[in-house]
């Protein structure tokens, strides 16, 4: 068995709160990523997906508390805080940020703003990072001669893609995309997907697709994890999460995305997910389950395989729990 | 054409709006001739009492700018308006404030569109307030529940003193939703209405829509979703660079459309069956500035079946061979 | 064996009804951030402020002395008798300060209340209504502006005389044209926001959205930046009346240091002729400017720079794995 490029253990990430208490965002996240492989993150706002891959970032600000390891090529890069992250930023693990076209330096050329990293951690300089620097932009679909401009010379699309142009600049094995295409049009969006599978095949990158939408990830990924509440609660292929789901939030989660080519009901979830500035006594899904029964509001169900490759954290997937109720 | 001919609640005919692009000093100075973006650029279509037109496009497309023609936030350049019959395309402040009553817009943002310090009871009573209507204090509270209710919430009483920033998002939206059905209108027009929503109580927020639309409602939504579009709405008008380009009903415009932009839209609409067989069409580029609209059929730069004759020939809406008679496109190959 | 999901209705928001029972309805301010406010420097800005508000009221009471009255030797060093010394005229120090923070307070208020009607008017017309009237008035702004504030005082007080009445006009003519400025950007910034377009697409009329939608969410800031116009204010009266310009006949913290200036205080070493008022003014304007920025910061919370700190995540050591059972 191969050892995973990045393996995340039982991450774990509070906030401070203002009157002391503490938020428990992300509650023992765990999952691995080999080299090449394309992996969804996906929830609804407020389940912890982005506060994962910032954690694993070591992007955290001084109000948070992590815990867990984060193993990069078998080196946990979390042991130290930041001295122990900071070399792997952006030369190993790269990110793409939900909103990234919006933040560019508005008075840097996009090309400066591509060498910047480089020179930043010492790949490149110079006239070479500037030639690696229009490669870039020409592998990314913008024409090299364009580093000049400004970022407000450019379209919404063409500044995500120098966004994802500038997460590669220091050719990165893994990249992790924040909701890159959730602002963008749906032409736009589909050629921005073609562009990420694209690079990650030709640069050998490992993905890691955070999103709330769940055909992207369908479409793009091969595995994929499904979060709620800070913890995972299915993880699987996505073939598998769609045909065979084990968590009743996978299956509600898909039947409330409307598809263009079914007709089938759409269907609404009540409710809203529970805060996470207390402790939660059983399944934090319970309260909007359509399968609730017994032991959900008492027990809380641990995240365990049900198919090689494949997990859910559900008691109905325990025969042992199903029978005793 | 409405589907069962009665006077349509809504008709708009060959509506243009423009938007002058400023020159700036320079520019005045120099004599450089004024530019207009012409952001809907001949629009046509009706809607009747009891339907859903949803507008869907890309931006730049036009759709929001004319929704917001049509409820007269902006004005229009030419082309006519009716609402009930009556044309409001130059109707006075005066009478349109009377008529803001039969027609309401639903935003966006749930979490911009609602006053942070109104409470909910203040929010919803407002158009009352505003239109002399509802009588007594009590009288209005009741309109108040009703509407609060027929949104959703229930019981009123638990929303009734809350702050925008105790609600959720979808239970915002609802209380927008309440505040514009508090004066019964007939029509109401909805920009995106789910769209900063969770996916999850997307279709609470979808399947009141219907139920409006059924209790005699007509709704304009306007959409970037097909796929929400394929499944609420009655009809489908798809924009590009302000023009229809497919009209038609819901159902047969996304399984059997005739124009080449509809084609690749929906192709690209990522599905949840990852075995779904995909073919993808992606365009090349993006939307063109509105600013400079390509000469002939606006689409043919990026148009993957155009012909010579495509850029000498603006495409009018009509029927095209083997679709059904309601079913428009504006393509010369089709 | 599958539970049917419950059809789901438009009307079953019963989960979510239960999340929102059990908070109480909050009041009209916690947008305020109340905690914000616990901070060091507005507690003491205020107490301050407090302080001398309360001695200016009761300053008849609290005087030892009738401050015009010829009490003790010229220029007498602060004993046991006379506080603080007495002035070059032998009249008691501490009463003359006493009594002075009356005038300096009610100018300073009153001028900063001129001030922020006028700019506040103007700074809501135009942002609000904008085109030409905002042309005009932001021309008005500018030329105001750029008047020098000395030479005019000196004119106009030459003109209209020195009474008290004058100066304050004086004052908050001279000083609302940066309250007009800052009033006007958040009256545009709030003007565009989604509910002030909804308001008028449902027909509201101008004075309905200027008076419910846009003034009640630009007051804050204004009553913010009339604390710190306070303070603008106290200082211009100190000047104005050292300048010889104001009314000979009221005692006023100005008029203390005018008298010690034109008395030789500094020539027969009488600091405590000097330095008691001009304490005082500076005590009275660091108060102001200090609840005056806790308000603003309170008000925009991006004011803090702590963002802009490197940010350090803390690391948490887990004891153990983290089991639910």
């Amino acid at each position: 068995m191969t050892v995973p490029l990045l393996q995340v253990e039982d991450l774990n990430v509070w906030f401070d709160l203002e009157d002391g208490r503490e938020l428990h965002a992300v509650q023992g996240v765990s999952l691995g990523l080999d080299e090449g492989e394309r992996v969804g993150l996906v929830g609804e706002s407020g389940c912890g997906k982005t506060t994962t891959i910032l954690a694993v970032m070591g992007l955290l600000p001084p109000s948070a508390s992590v815990g867990g390891r984060v193993v990069l090529e078998g080196e946990d890069i979390l042991f130290q805080g930041e001295d122990s992250v900071s070399p792997h930023r952006w030369v190993d693990i790269a990110m793409v940020f939900q909103g990234a076209m919006n933040a560019f330096n508005p008075v840097k050329t996009i090309g400066d703003q591509i060498v910047e990293p480089m020179e930043l951690h010492g790949t490149a300089s110079g006239r070479l990072a500037r030639r690696q620097a229009g490669e870039l932009l020409e592998r990314v679909g913008i024409p090299a001669a364009r580093a000049r401009s400004y970022p407000h010379q450019f379209s919404g699309g063409m500044r995500q893609r120098a966004a994802i142009a500038m997460a590669l600049a220091c050719k990165p094995r893994i990249l992790l995309a924040d909701e890159p295409t959730t602002a963008l049009d749906v032409m736009v969006q589909a050629q921005i997907l073609q562009l990420l599978v694209g690079l990650a095949d030709d640069f050998g990158l490992a993905l890691v697709l955070v999103t709330h939408d769940l055909p992207v990830v369908a479409q793009v990924c091969e595995r994929g994890a499904v979060m709620y509440a800070g913890e995972i609660v299915e993880a699987g292929s996505t073939d598998t999460l769609y045909h065979d789901p084990r968590h009743p939030y996978t299956r509600l989660l898909f039947s409330a995305t409307p598809d263009l080519h079914e007709e089938s009901d759409v269907v609404f979830i009540p409710g809203t997910p529970p805060r996470l500035d207390h402790e939660l006594v059983g399944c934090p899904f319970a309260p909007r389950c359509d399968r609730v029964f017994a032991p959900c509001a008492s027990l809380k169900p641990r995240l365990v395989p049900t198919a090689p490759d494949h997990s859910a954290a559900c008691h109905l997937n325990d025969p042992a729990m199903r029978a005793a109720s | 054409m409405t589907t069962n001919g009665a006077t349509p609640l809504l008709e708009v005919e060959d509506l243009v709006t423009r938007f002058s692009v400023p020159r700036g000093l320079v520019g005045t100075l120099s004599g450089r001739p004024k530019l207009a973006v012409k952001a809907v650029d001949g629009v046509t279509f009706s809607l009747g009492q009891g339907e859903m037109l949803a507008l869907v496009g890309e931006s730049g497309s036009g759709k929001t700018t004319t929704a917001q023609t049509i409820l007269r936030l902006v004005d229009a350049e030419s082309g006519t308006i009716r609402f009930q019959g009556e044309d409001i395309s130059k109707a006075s402040g005066k009478t349109m404030r009377a008529l803001r009553r039969h027609a309401q817009l639903i935003f966006q943002d749930p979490y911009e569109s609602l006053d942070p310090r109104f409470r909910v009871r203040a929010t919803v009573e407002e158009p009352l307030l505003v239109h002399g209507e509802g009588g007594s204090s009590s009288e209005r509270e009741q309109h108040i529940r009703d509407a609060l209710a027929r949104a959703g919430l229930n019981p009123p009483e638990l929303f009734l003193d809350r702050y925008p920033h105790e609600l959720s998002g979808g239970q915002r939206q609802r209380v927008a939703i309440a505040a514009s059905l508090v004066l019964d209108p007939e029509l109401l027009v909805a920009d995106e209405p789910v769209s900063m929503l969770d996916v999850s109580i997307r279709a609470g927020i979808l399947t009141l829509l219907d139920e409006l639309r059924r209790s005699g409602l007509g709704i304009l939504m306007i959409t970037h979703d097909l796929s929400t579009a394929a499944h609420y709405a009655d009809r489908i008008a798809v924009m590009y660079l302000g023009r229809i380009v497919e009209e038609g009903p819901a159902r047969e415009v996304v399984q059997n459309p005739k124009h080449p932009y509809t084609k690749a839209l929906i192709s690209v609409v990522p599905q949840r069956d990852p075995r779904a067989a995909v073919k993808p069409q992606i365009l090349t580029g993006e939307t063109p500035n509105p600013i400079a609209i390509p000469a002939g059929c606006r689409f043919n730069p990026r148009c993957p079946i155009a012909i010579p004759e495509c850029r000498a020939t603006d495409p009018e809406l009509r029927v095209p061979a083997g679709a059904r008679a309601d079913h428009r496109a504006a393509c010369i190959r089709a | 064996m599958s539970v049917p999901s419950p059809p789901p209705t438009a009307l079953d928001e019963q989960a979510a009804v239960a999340d929102i029972a059990g908070i109480e309805p909050r009041g009209r301010f916690t947008f305020l951030r109340w905690r914000a406010l616990r901070r060091p420097s507005l507690i003491f800005g205020l107490s301050v402020l407090v302080i001398f508000i309360l001695v200016a009221i009761f300053a008849p009471v609290l005087e030892p002395y009738n401050p015009r009255a010829k009490t003790g030797e010229v220029y007498e060093p602060p004993s046991s008798a006379h506080w603080l010394g007495t002035d070059d005229g032998g009249a008691d120090m501490l009463s003359l300060v006493i009594r002075g923070s009356r005038v300096s307070l009610i100018v300073g208020f009153a001028a900063a209340l001129v001030a922020m009607l006028i700019g506040g008017t103007i700074g809501l017309w135009s942002g609000f209504y904008g085109g030409k009237s905002d042309t005009i008035l932001m021309r008005i702004t500018d030329y105001v502006l750029v008047i020098p504030d000395i030479p005019l005082m000196i004119v106009i007080a030459a003109l209209f005389g020195r009474s008290l009445t004058n100066i304050i006009l004086i004052i908050g003519i001279i000083y609302w044209t940066s309250t007009a400025r800052l009033i006007r950007a958040q009256t545009k910034s709030v003007r565009e926001r989604a509910y002030v377009t909804r308001a008028r697409a449902l027909g509201a009329g101008n004075r309905r959205l200027i008076g419910k939608h846009v003034l009640p969410q630009v007051m804050p800031l204004l009553i913010a930046n009339t604390v710190l116009t306070v303070a603008i204010a106290i200082f211009a009266e100190t000047y104005i009346t050292f300048l010889g310009l104001g009314d000979p006949a009221l005692i006023s913290w100005g008029k203390l240091i005018e008298n010690a200036f034109k008395g030789d205080a500094v020539l027969n070493d009488a600091w405590w002729a000097i330095i008691p008022p001009g304490l005082c003014v500076t005590l009275v304007i660091l108060a102001c400017t200090m609840i005056g920025m806790a308000m603003e910061e309170a008000l925009n919370p991006r004011l803090r720079v702590g963002h802009l700190a490197v940010r350090r995540f803390r690391l948490r050591r887990l004891k153990g794995a983290l089991d639910s059972e």
